[in-house]
Formats: structure tokens, sequence, C-alpha cells
């Protein structure tokens, strides 16, 4: 079942005129046939969830945004998508603009936004214009602009360019960064959606949360919650990366196994040159990592699927997080300290050294892990790791707190004795990977820290 | 809305006016229930949250909603709830996540507090011995900036700096125009005037009064005195400027004045002069006055809270604890007297040894 991605393969949907041809800008026809209050109510119905990694009710967060007389009120496109393994909005953005501009055209018009802008990340360079040539044309066509299509309702999207830093994909941050500012994430409450940018009511939300608001007018709230699986409706965006035969973006049903997913033709086809799964980030790099046997398998024996509630099973003791969808596979010939390592130096990079504990605890877990990465460690450094994990999580300001701790803690609780062989051994880890151990065996659970 | 919220902290129940936050009513019950500060500055408009020091745990959010705050909170910057229960010094979690909070915070602090214009009325320094550790678990090298000339009348020290913005928002809600930011980021931020310039503002160097640490201190005190030699009055005169509250506080040597700086409250935060005006001062008042001729005298300070000034307050160690008397007893008609005299235990600079007369650099054998 394919949603977002069904125009995908069409040759020229990146233009106005065969994206028009092909059913483009029905679901907006009909969405400016609608109330306001009436589309709230559909997303409500749809259950759609936010797909930039939280997983918040979209239609809960738009009831929230507080309508104040005279006061204007913004949507806010996130579209800086910066996690590591996480490039499903580039995609959307790249070859389907106008699925994404009519998402943007709904929502405003349901939201009451008559500015909305979209934040995109610095590096992607080209992708602005891509963008930017999309609303021209629907301006042209009468989408956008005064009074359109004779309903009353003005819109005006801009497309503003971030600098490049992770910490402005946290919704306070790009506020802050779009008006002007330093990008530091704000203290919360205030949330956005009483006092967002310029301190009027703003909803954020992610390009494929925003996508998603299309198909779901065009087909109805409640058809959108039969699709996919529980509490997790409507389809996923997965950008799988890493050791695989066919990485990419695809389009998943949330009652997908992983196993299918890794191993299928239809979607990653295996790992390469016969490899073994070793462990997964199945959401963007700052979920935790799952060994193999933790992975294809729930605590009770089932077999995990790609959904929130299956993925998050028995918490971060057993469980991980769906996340943005960047879903990174390793072998059996990766490294784990080596690639905790690169997450940590990644964490300690972008954060924006608001509040202590990230500005300084990322940075010594990089260089502890360096240390023990390069035949330095001691084993205390391990405990030392855990300690200084456990008291970033939680105590920050934004979520980058947490991000930076968590692939750390899930590196350690799983994988120990790696970490323990790179402290003994550290000569021989210079030359050669830890490889497998117990990981492929299935149904063996590791004690948790 | 006009009737008071009651909020119930470390157990002990108090009535503030709904908006207030969490921190400014637990300094209403006062004592060790307050948590401790950093970057929180009742006086400055939006500061607070970054250090991360004032976390509680809230164990019942209010009276309509009971559930429990799934975290910590920053109390400086979360208001109260009618019928919460804030636990600090109570909680099982504070004290642990406090300590984590020294700890990074002191990770990259150069602790060069023998050197340091601060010591003596550093936060740091007492966040360090109230909450910390002893000993450190780092052994990587200490992060360092190049130096930055900021003006005549301020010393920055960026390796001190624990970001706390204290001086950004005194900056930006003092003076006309803020000449000093953040500049970079993560542990590279640093404090900066981006384009080389000299912070001049006449009400600049109150950025000395606000910083917690020694990053920010008066060039016209450099290494002229340690604080806890200095005796303390307070003082006033009739200051020109309209925005300046002319009440100031003299630390004194003999008769000389060593260094003006505003008055500060229990909390360390500039006080409310008697004319009302919040307490900061000018920079005439601070740099140039330094005669006791241009001062009314008012009297010695009370010290209550900060700095060793107060003696006993670091005593930690059996048997020190109980004579702590106020230092304003000892110290009013005498000078201040040198408890040890450095040269009986310390092997080098000896007073016989003239540095100046040995040929080339000194060795261990000069001062045998």
């Amino acid at each position: 079942m394919k949603l977002l991605l069904e125009k995908a393969h069409i040759e020229g949907i990146r233009y106005y005129d065969t994206y028009r041809k092909n059913g483009g800008y029905s679901s907006v026809e009909k969405a400016l046939k609608m109330s306001p209050d009436e589309i709230v109510e559909e997303v409500k119905k749809s259950g759609l969830r936010g797909r930039g990694g939280a997983g918040f009710p979209t239609g809960m967060k738009w009831s929230f945004l507080a309508k104040p007389e005279g006061v204007p009120r913004h949507l806010v496109c996130n579209a800086d998508e910066s996690e590591p393994g996480t490039f499903k909005d580039r995609y959307l953005m790249e070859f389907l603009p106008h699925l994404f501009i009519e998402g943007m055209i709904i929502s405003s018009y349901a939201l009451g936004s008559n500015t909305s802008y979209i934040y995109i990340r610095g590096e992607y360079a080209w992708i602005p214009d891509i963008l930017e040539q999309a609303i021209a044309e629907a301006k042209e066509a009468g989408w956008l602009g005064k009074n359109i299509k004779g309903t009353g309702f003005d819109c005006e999207i801009y497309v503003q360019r971030g600098g490049g830093a992770y910490i402005c994909g946290e919704e306070t941050a790009l506020i802050e960064s779009l008006e002007g500012k330093r990008g530091n994430p704000r203290i919360k409450p205030p949330f956005p959606a009483v006092q967002g940018l310029w301190m009027r009511p703003t909803v954020v939300n992610n390009v494929e949360t925003i996508a998603a608001v299309g198909p779901i007018i065009t087909m109805g709230g409640d058809e959108y919650a039969k699709l996919g699986a529980g509490r997790s409706t409507g389809t996923k965006l997965i950008s799988a990366c890493g050791n695989l035969n066919k990485p990419g973006v695809y389009e998943i049903d949330f009652n997908l196994s992983v196993e299918e997913f890794i191993y299928s033709d239809e979607y990653c086809g295996g790992i390469p040159n016969g490899k073994k799964l070793k462990a997964c980030i199945p959401g963007g790099s700052s979920v935790p990592i799952l060994p193999a046997n933790l992975l294809l398998h729930e605590s009770n024996g089932n077999k995990r699927l790609m959904n929130y509630e299956s993925l998050s099973e028995g918490g971060f003791q057993t469980g991980t997080m769906l996340g943005s969808g960047g879903f990174i596979v390793l072998d059996e010939d990766q490294c784990v300290v080596r690639h905790t390592m690169s997450l940590a130096h990644f964490y300690n990079h972008e954060s924006c050294g608001q509040c202590s504990p990230c500005r300084e605890g990322t940075g010594w877990m990089y260089k502890i892990l360096k240390n023990i990465e390069y035949g330095k460690g001691k084993m205390e450094d391990i405990d030392l790791l855990w300690d200084i994990q456990r008291r970033i999580e939680g105590n920050t300001i934004c979520p980058l707190g947490d991000a930076a701790a968590w692939p750390v803690a899930a590196a350690i609780r799983h994988f120990r004795d790696e970490f323990e062989w790179h402290v003994l051994h550290p000569e021989e880890a210079q030359t050669r990977n830890y490889g497998l151990a117990h990981y492929a065996e299935p149904r063996t659970i590791v004690a948790a820290q | 809305m006009s009737e008071n919220f009651k909020v119930t902290i470390d157990n002990i129940t108090v009535e503030v006016a709904p908006g207030t936050t969490i921190l400014e009513a637990a300094r209403k019950v006062g004592g060790a229930v307050a948590p401790p500060t950093m970057c929180y500055y009742s006086k400055l408009e939006g500061s607070g949250g970054k250090c991360r020091t004032c976390l509680v745990e809230v164990s019942k959010g209010s009276e309509k909603d009971p559930r429990p705050m799934p975290k910590l909170v920053a109390s400086c910057r979360t208001t109260v709830m009618d019928g919460m229960e804030v636990k600090n010094i109570t909680s099982e979690k504070v004290p642990d996540a406090r300590a984590g909070v020294t700890e990074f915070l002191l990770l990259n602090h150069p602790l060069d507090c023998p050197v340091c214009d601060q010591a003596g009325e550093c936060d740091l320094q007492d966040l360090g011995y109230e909450h910390g550790k002893e000993g450190t678990r780092t052994e990587f090298p200490r992060r360092t900036f190049a130096p930055e000339d900021i003006g005549p009348y301020i010393q920055l020290h960026m390796n001190r700096c624990i970001l706390c913005y204290r001086c950004v928002y005194t900056a930006e809600q003092l003076t006309e125009r803020r000449e000093h930011g953040v500049l970079d980021r993560g542990e590279h931020s640093r404090i900066s005037t981006c384009i080389k310039n000299s912070l001049d503002n006449e009400f600049i160097g109150n950025v000395i009064d606000v910083c917690p640490v020694g990053a920010l201190t008066d060039k016209t005190f450099r290494f002229k005195n340690r604080v806890w030699f200095t005796k303390p009055l307070d003082a006033h005169r009739n200051c020109s400027n309209p925005n300046c509250c002319g009440e100031v506080r003299l630390w004194m040597r003999g008769d000389e004045v060593y260094r003006v700086t505003a008055r500060k409250d229990e909390w360390g935060e500039v006080a409310t002069a008697s004319n009302g005006k919040t307490g900061w001062i000018c920079n005439e008042c601070r740099f140039d006055k330094k005669d006791t001729k241009d001062w009314v005298i008012e009297g010695p300070t009370n010290i209550n809270r900060h700095s060793v000034i107060s003696q006993g307050h670091y005593a930690g160690t059996e048997g020190t604890a109980g004579k702590a008397e106020k230092l304003i007893d000892k110290v009013i008609g005498q000078e201040p007297k040198y408890t040890l005299d450095i040269h009986s235990v310390s092997e080098v600079n000896k007073p016989s040894v003239h540095l100046d007369r040995i040929p080339g650099p000194a060795h261990s054998n000069d001062f045998k």
C-alpha cells in the first residue's frame, strides 16, 4: 500500500502540469470545501502520528494550538532533517515537492496560518530551489496567494535555509533560528502552540507528517486509520542504509516485520556478501541500538514489526524506538565501539552549548570512547560512561541530551563484552573487529545493566 | 486568580502568588531548601534554565492533576501550581543529578582558584564544596581559549566561564546596545565581542557583579588583593546618573578602597536599593571613585551567606565548625592578620633568596 510514493515513478512528477494531470491538488480542492475544524477533525480521526521522531498525535497537536483573537498563527514545517541515517524528507521534497506543498496548503488552511514557513537544513543546498519553483507554480495556478480559489483564505509559503545545525531540528531552536537568532532551544513551557514564532501560536510539523495530510483528506480520516497496526496508522517512509543490498527510501505498512524488511527482495534485499546481521538502529542515530536477536523478535517471542509499539516493546531493556525511520544496519564486520564513538562525536559537535550536562558531557563521552577505541581504555571507563550518560539523560533543556545519551547507554547495555574486549585486547582491537559473538543466536536476551 | 497557591517544598508549605517559580517559592522558605543557582538571576528577565543545578523533583503536579512530573525540572523556570509538592534536599534523585551537574561544570573549569580574583566569593566554589565530589574522574586536558582583551575595565577569562548567559542578559537589558554575546557552538561556545571591541557602555561594569565565576573580573582590582583580606563597608554617594542607584559596597583594606561593587542580597544577587531602584551601579561609581572622600560610609556590611569571608562557611572538618564566629566581630577596629607565614611552610620563595641576583633560571638548589 503506497500513499506517499504512489506517483513517485511518474516522469516529470516534480512539475506542476504533470502532477496536476495525475490527480494532484484534488485533495486541496476537497479541503477548501471543508471548514478548517473539519480538517482538524479528519486528521484527528486518522490517528496520524508525528513522523519526525517523537510520534506525537498530529491531530492532538493541532487542537492544542491557541487561537487568541487578532493574533496571527503560523505553520512551520521542520525540514531540518539532520539525524544521521534519515533521508526520507529529502526524497519527498526532491521528487514529490507538490505533494508536500499540497499538504502545506491544507494544513495552513486548517490551522488558519496565512504565512507558513519551511525551514530546510543548509546542507540540502539544491532542494530550496525545487521547493521555491513548486511554490511559484502553485501560486501561478492559484493555489497560493490572496483569496485562494475564492474561499477568502490567503496563504503564502516561504522557504528558509538553515545554517546546517542539527540542533535547529529541535522545534524551539528552529523557531529561534527562523527569527534570526542563535539556534538555542527555548525552555518549555511556554510551548510553541501558545508562544512560538514571534511569540505567536505556532505548529511545527515534520515534512512527512504534512505530506500525509493530503492523502488523509482524499481518502478520509477513518479510511486512513484502518491502515497500519493499532495506534500506528497509515504508512511510514523508512530510509534504510548501512550494510544492505538495496539501501533507499521505502514506504512500508506498519504490519511489516523487521525480518521481512531487511531480507525480502521487495525491500532491502538482505545483507551483502552473505554476511550476518549484527545490530541495527531502526529509527535514526539517536534511538538505542539493538542486537540482532532482540531486533527480530520481541521478548515474548513474537516477530518484531516495523511500528511504534512493537519496536518499543519492553522499553529500552529489550526494545528501541521507531523514531524518524532512519534504519541503519550493521553487519558482522562492524565495530560497535567505533560506531558509538562516531555517534558520540556527532552529538559532541552538534550540541548547542546552552546547558551544562550536554555541553560538557557529550565531549567527555566522546573522548572516553575514543580512548577505548584506540586501545587506551580502562575497565572503569565503561562504568564511567554509563554514569555520564545517566546524568545527561533527562537533565537537559531539549531532547538532544537524551539523543546523545541513549546510543551510548544502549551500546553498553547490549554490547558490553565488546567494550571489555577492546579494553583487554587493545592491540588486537586495532587489527580486527570483535565479530558476532552471541548476538546472532536467536532468543538469548542479554541481561541489561 | 488572585488567590495564592499553596506549595509544599521539602515538607514545608508556603503560600505564593500564581506565576511564581518553584525557586522563588523555595527562597521564600529559605535556608537549604533553596536550590543553588548558577545561571538564574531574578533581576534579569529571561535568565535561568541553562546550568541545571537547580533541578528539583516534582512529586505531585498540582491539586487537580496529582501526577508527578516524569523528569527533574529546572525550578528557576517552572511555575508553581496549587497543591504542588516539590522535593529538593529530601529527594533521592536530586542530589545525584546535582552532583552530576557540578561535575560537568567543573569538568573544563581550570580550577585556578589560587590566582583567581573571584575566589572567596565564587558561586562555583560554593557549589563545588556543597554538592561536588572529591577528586576528578576526567583525565583529559581542559578546554582553553585564546585570551581576549575586552577593554580597560573588564578582564575576560574565558577558560573559567560556565556560559550562564547572565552577562549577555545584563548587556541586553541594562545597556542600549549589546556588544558581546556567545559565539560558536557546543563546547567551543565562548563569550566574545566578535569584532575586537571594548565593552565601554556606562553600565557594562555590572557584568562583573552578575558573573558567578571569575570569568569577568574588575581590571582595576586585578591581583591587588584577596577578597577575604578586604573589609566590606556599605556606602553611598549622590550619583549624577539617573539609572545608577548610588548605593555600593566598598572593599577596603586600611584606609584604601580596593574595589567597589554593587550590594548583594543573601542569594548573591544585587540588592534592591533604598530608593526602590535595582542595585545596579554605573561605571563611574565602580571604577573611578576609589577614595573614601567620594563616599558617605554607612557602616560595615552584614555578611550572612556567601563567600569565605563569612568564616566557617567551608569548615567541613571536625572541630572547626563550632568556631564559626562572624567576621564582623573580629574585623572591626583591627587590621586583618595573616594567620600563616608562607615562608614557614614553603621551600621556595624564601625571603633570603633574591631571584634577580641569580644568574640564569633558578633551580631547586638555589633555594636550599
